[in-house]
């Protein structure tokens, strides 16, 4: 555990997290050592997030200062075992939808979490979302959407989902600035979150992480 | 102008000037009932906007592709067949008669877009669906090394590096000097030489094309719009539009990533490119306001709402610049209409900002507390939006019956207030979107 990494992350500190972390590293410390400390300093942010204290700007910017220093670690950890995951997410921006901010927060913060994510991308069709819940059979499928015609999307392809007998035994969220407990209840889904923390704390719950 | 004497005037003399020249536009009315109806409706929208309380609450709704999908056509229809999109303009006003007509300048010219080989967005046909509207392809169109660039010089910034990353028709621009080479004798040969070859001449062929495309989607938006206003009486929603200087950034340039990396990594360059866009944001407005007589300016916002930034980096990042281009348009008389999408919650304080003068502007929301924003900045200006998209959409007429009820109740008591929606619609169960606009009449006559 470093303080001072942790800290710089915290407080998204770029130049020094990446220069902390390279003198770790030079310094022959535990490369598992550096990833808890990020990762203890990204809990931290997500509680400000829930908070209110932080908002999407500092979960972006920690994820770019995460990405800087996962690059750099990772020479350092491949012989090292994976950490073992909290579950799998399917996660995509419905078809005839192409925003992706929204779900690429999700998937980095459920990333983070200890999240096994598989991202389908925008504008996914229904066929493509249930030909890869059928191989990668996640605990948790993720639908998101920022227009009213992703509504029908989402609807769709929780249908699909259904009808090719592949609901059992998992959960579909679906989330998106215009989603609430209406759109929830059209789509036929198991539940919705406002943001991405929300997100990951439904995901927590499902999968008995939380 | 409107007066002789326009460099001399108030801007409150301005707005008078403005409204007056609104309410009287030179129209033929299809009867003397209609131009009657024409001017009751600008009324309506003059005493809201100055606080005063209007013989019925206006209805004005944001209105994307619903007309078309009302009509039985798809958004492909409205963006490449005006015969269409007329048709649908006319059911639609016809059955509801609001008292701001449907956006025609948001249904956007696919045939322009083809010609130029647009790459901001997406479009029926071309990349996403045809029942689909319009979408933009979140992208760094601006490098995070190129803010000197924007600040020495916009013009040219835009000209030889955005715009031909924009559209694939004008990459050639990249080989053109910029105008301000011009200005000396032996400077001249020297920028016309590139105009000789073939991609220039290539390119040039085509904004002339796309010209003529353009015009023919002018010629059709005025007489569709201009069949609603003379038959109908309603007016337009807006004569002209403009952004606040950090969307302009987050929206299309740097995008929604790429400006909240800057905002940690290079604050300053961030600060100085809002304030370099301030002009010609007010002065975007103002050409299209002067030319349409329609001084409502309208102006939608979307990278500082709530969980987009802090509440300080509102007030210190975004704000300044914008509070600027506001202040700009209401000294020459005009009138921001903002769309605040999103929840803006957590920004009511900051907007309510007393620099801004009393009863000239509005702030039509989305997801926010509309009781907490009468209380807080209708207590300053015009607001108003609100009624959800999702429950136009699946929602029963009782239940939007009820809302609006509920949402003028707390709101439009003493004036000031347009009862709109939270979402430009592209889509409502026309039930829903009926008891929408009859419980505005009903119960926005009654407050």
């Amino acid at each position: 555990m470093s303080n001072e990494l942790k800290e710089a992350v915290i407080e998204l500190r770029e130049d020094d997290a990446l220069r902390i972390t390279d003198e770790l590293l030079s310094s022959g410390a535990d490369p598992l050592t550096i990833v808890a400390s990020c990762k203890e300093a990204m809990d931290v942010i997500g509680q400000r997030f829930a908070s209110g204290e932080a908002f999407i700007p500092e979960l972006i910017m920690a994820g770019e200062i995460m990405k800087g220093i996962t690059a750099k670690v990772k020479p350092h950890l491949a012989a090292q075992a994976a950490d073992e995951k909290l579950g799998t997410v399917v996660l995509c921006t419905v078809q005839g939808d192409i925003h992706d901010i929204g779900k690429d927060i999700v998937a980095s913060m459920l990333d983070i979490a200890g999240f096994d994510v598989v991202d389908l991308g925008v504008d996914v069709p229904v066929t493509t979302v249930v030909d890869r819940v059928r191989e990668v059979q996640p605990d948790v499928v993720g639908l998101s959407g920022l227009l009213t015609v992703a509504f029908d999307s989402m609807k769709a392809t929780v249908d699909a989902i259904g009808g090719a007998g592949l609901r059992e035994g998992r959960k579909i969220m679906i989330g998106g600035a215009p989603v609430n407990e209406d759109v929830c209840a059209f789509a036929g889904a198991d539940g919705w979150a406002k943001d991405a923390v929300g997100a990951v704390e439904l995901a927590k719950t499902w999968v008995g992480g939380a | 102008m409107f007066t002789d004497d326009w460099d001399k005037l108030t801007a409150d003399q301005r707005f008078a000037a403005r409204m007056d020249a609104w309410q009287n536009t030179p129209i033929e009315f299809a009867s003397p009932d209609v131009a009657g109806a024409f001017r009751e409706r600008v009324q309506l929208w003059r005493d809201a906007i100055e606080l005063k309380k209007p013989a019925r609450v206006p209805i004005t709704p944001w209105i994307g592709l619903f007309p078309l999908r009302y009509s039985g056509f798809t958004g492909h229809d409205a963006y490449y067949d005006y015969a269409k999109l007329g048709q649908a303009w006319d059911k639609f006003h016809a059955d509801f008669r609001p008292d701001g007509l449907a956006m025609t300048i948001a249904m956007v010219p696919g045939k322009v877009f083809d010609i130029l080989d647009y790459k901001l967005y997406d479009w029926p046909g071309h990349g996403v669906p045809n029942d689909a509207s319009y979408q933009y392809n979140e992208r760094e169109w601006m490098k995070d090394d190129e803010y000197d660039l924007l600040i020495a010089d916009p013009s040219n910034y835009w000209q030889r590096f955005y715009v031909p990353r924009m559209f694939g028709a004008l990459e050639p621009w990249q080989t053109l000097a910029p105008f301000t080479d011009l200005c000396e004798a032996p400077f001249t040969a020297p920028f016309f030489v590139p105009f000789a070859l073939p991609p220039v001449k290539q390119m040039l062929q085509k904004m002339m094309d796309a010209g003529d495309a353009a015009m023919e989607w002018l010629q059709a938006f005025i007489a569709i719009d201009g069949k609603q206003m003379a038959t109908l009486g309603i007016p337009q929603m807006a004569g002209s539009s403009t952004k606040a200087p950090y969307d302009i950034l987050g929206d299309t340039m740097r995008g929604t990533r790429g400006l909240m990396l800057d905002k940690f990594r290079r604050p300053e360059k961030v600060k100085a490119a809002m304030e370099r866009l301030v002009p010609l944001a007010i002065d975007w407005a103002l050409r299209s306001a002067d030319a349409t007589r329609n001084p409502v300016v309208f102006i939608p916002i979307h990278k500082g709402a709530d969980g987009f930034m802090s509440d300080d980096d509102y007030r210190t990042l975004y704000w300044p610049t914008f509070k600027a281009v506001l202040l700009g348009l209401i000294e020459q008389g005009l009138v921001p209409m903002v769309f605040a999408e999103g929840a803006y919650n957590e920004r009511l304080e900051a907007i309510a900002d007393p620099d801004i003068p009393k009863g000239r502007m509005i702030w039509m929301f989305d997801d926010t507390d509309m009781a907490r924003a009468k209380q807080i900045v209708g207590a300053r200006q015009a607001i108003g939006g609100n009624v959800p998209g999702s429950l136009l959409t699946m929602g029963t007429p009782e239940r939007v019956d009820a809302y609006v009820k509920d949402l003028l109740e707390k709101t439009a008591g003493n004036g000031g207030f347009f009862l709109g929606t939270g979402i430009v619609l592209d889509e409502a169960d026309p039930a829903c979107f009926k008891a929408f606009c009859d419980a505005g009449r009903t119960y926005g006559a009654a407050v």
